[in-house]
């Protein structure tokens, strides 16, 4: 029986989860909210992190209803992410492994989702779109890694439906691309948008820029219209790339983890595409989508269990951290 | 109009295209359909389907031209959004040859075969748009050609940017299929410098930008 606590503070949420043996006995989280069309500040971020995150292990051992001696392993977010926030939390576990006496382990938040939406769905061995604010990658397991087949190669897909509610002036509460996906559901008009595929990997940084011109003049669009058509047009780009990922690697499953993965309409385009194949999707909802810190103590308990604990001098943090990065020597298939 | 009827068997669904296999005056043939994706908007289906049936038709007949072997095209159907084109059957995917490990030792042969042939196409400015060992095949064991297939994402463009993408979208497809290539695709690169005699120095200093760009780059190495 393994119990695990994981601290998750990679960009604007902080969250704190305990797992004990993949149950999740408490997963509490906390989002530093932005006024509209404001982003969110690395240095913000941060105090806010600090402010909020001791109050918030109160919260999550209360209602875990476990003492400080009872876990056996404290994990956190080892990046990628904003470096401020990211230490902040680092320094914040460190102090509590530490105090506790307890071993540490340093966690890829990008493995972290996928091992959570893997726990989540018991998907086996899918093609992963792993899409959020910071990250948008598809991946599939081979040979002890989550090597990475297509990506962005400017900015991530969640970055530009937040970006673009920015110009809007929209709300950021509960998040931004929530916004955009209700205000989507009553737009009418398609406005074509560019569309751009390469390969397996994708671009939206063309995509963005041109739809600021329309929203700027808005000629006989609605806004609605606008962010109606910005989804078609990038969900189509990440349905596309999966499709195609699938069909080089010949896999029948795919998991949709990250905070853009809690977007209804693609969960229901990925759906399509895949009833046309006969495969299956996976997706979780926004308490597991969304970063959380159950997600960084499963992927954590994961390691623990292989005895791939962090040594003392390898606990910092790091803003670049890739997916293939870590070896998943905890996975026993080929 | 009915496969079945004109004796045409589905033998692939691919991601975007539905092949059929059959036969015209006699020569074994496939027909590629792109079929509508629901998942789509409408308007934005009908558009990418055109404009990339338009395009594989056109990158196919200039293959010819730059002596790279493709299928070829027998005829064209843009209403039912079909390309008639030859039935290679006697092909292997280069990425099942590599992953067989009796090949071990002709890799070597194999991947200058495919670095040439990508300075062949990059030189007619070619941009092939979705390079994967999926999309290679070898003929009869002969690895000293090889053709190249799906030409669905292609264009022309003379600019060494699109041609350095076409060759990142390969590193990236190489690496994540073939564990520990990296030294195959420097021997690719190697060839493809030798045949794009045009603009192969350009577009390999500009694949070294574009390498840089990718996201989340580990900052060591």
């Amino acid at each position: 029986m393994v119990v695990s606590i994981g601290f998750e503070g990679s960009a604007n949420k902080l969250g704190i989860g305990i797992i004990q043996d993949g149950i999740v006995l408490a997963n509490p989280r906390r989002t530093f909210i932005t006024p509209p069309g404001e982003g969110f500040k690395p240095v913000d971020t941060a105090i806010h992190h600090q402010s909020n995150i001791v109050l918030l292990l109160k919260e999550a051992l209360d209602e875990a209803k476990i003492h400080p001696e009872e876990i056996d392993v404290v994990c956190y977010t080892k990046g990628p992410g904003l470096g401020a926030p990211l230490v902040s939390v680092a320094v914040f576990a460190r102090t509590i492994s530490q105090l506790w006496r307890k071993p540490i382990i340093g966690v890829n938040h990008c493995i972290g989702h996928i091992e959570m939406a893997r726990l989540i769905t018991s998907a086996q061995n899918p093609i992963v779109l792993y899409v959020s604010g910071g990250n948008t990658q598809i991946i599939a397991y081979s040979q002890k890694r989550y090597r990475i087949f297509g990506e962005t190669i400017d900015i991530a897909v969640g970055n530009c439906l937040d970006r673009f509610a920015r110009i809007l002036k929209l709300s950021n509460y509960p998040s931004p691309g929530h916004n955009i996906e209700q205000l989507a559901k009553n737009g009418k008009i398609y406005v074509p948008l560019p569309y751009i595929v390469k390969g397996m990997d994708m671009s939206f940084s063309g995509v963005l820029t041109h739809i600021e011109d329309f929203a700027a003049t808005l000629q006989e669009y609605s806004i609605e219209d606008l962010c109606f058509s910005l989804q078609e047009t990038v969900f189509a780009m990440l349905v596309e790339t999966t499709e195609r990922a699938m069909a080089h690697c010949g896999s029948q499953e795919v998991l949709i983890c990250g905070g853009v993965g809690c977007n209804l309409r693609l969960q229901e385009m990925m759906s399509e595409m895949c009833k046309e194949r006969g495969a299956k999707v996976f997706a979780t909802d926004e308490r597991f989508c969304i970063d959380n810190g159950a997600m960084i103590a499963h992927a954590g308990a994961e390691m623990f269990r292989v005895g791939a604990v962090t040594s003392w001098k390898n606990t910092f943090c790091t803003q670049r951290y890739r997916t293939d990065e870590v070896e998943v020597n905890w996975r026993d298939e080929q | 109009m009915n496969m079945k009827e004109r004796n045409f068997a589905l033998i692939k669904q691919g991601s975007e295209a539905k092949i059929y296999s059959g036969t015209f005056h006699g020569k074994p043939c496939i027909i590629k359909e792109r079929f509508v994706k629901r998942y789509r908007h409408p308007h934005l289906d009908r558009e990418i389907s055109t404009q990339r049936l338009k395009s594989e038709v056109r990158s196919l007949v200039r293959c010819r031209l730059a002596g790279v072997h493709a299928p070829t095209v027998y005829c064209v159907n843009m209403e039912l959004n079909h390309i008639m084109m030859e039935h290679i059957t006697d092909g292997v995917t280069v990425k099942d040859f590599i992953k067989d490990p009796v090949n071990q030792n002709s890799l070597e042969t194999l991947v200058s075969t495919i670095g040439s042939t990508i300075g062949l196409l990059h030189s007619q400015n070619i941009i092939h748009g979705d390079l994967t060992t999926s999309n290679m095949l070898i003929r009869g064991g002969d690895i000293s050609k090889i053709t190249v297939i799906d030409f669905g994402l292609s264009f022309i463009d003379h600019s060494p940017e699109d041609k350095g993408v076409d060759l990142y979208v390969l590193e990236r497809a190489m690496l994540s299929t073939h564990p520990n290539s990296e030294n195959l695709f420097e021997i690719i690169l190697k060839y493809y410098g030798k045949t794009n005699k045009k603009d192969g120095k350009e577009t390999l200093k500009k694949l070294d930008e574009i390498r840089l760009r990718g996201r989340k780059r580990s900052m060591a190495g």
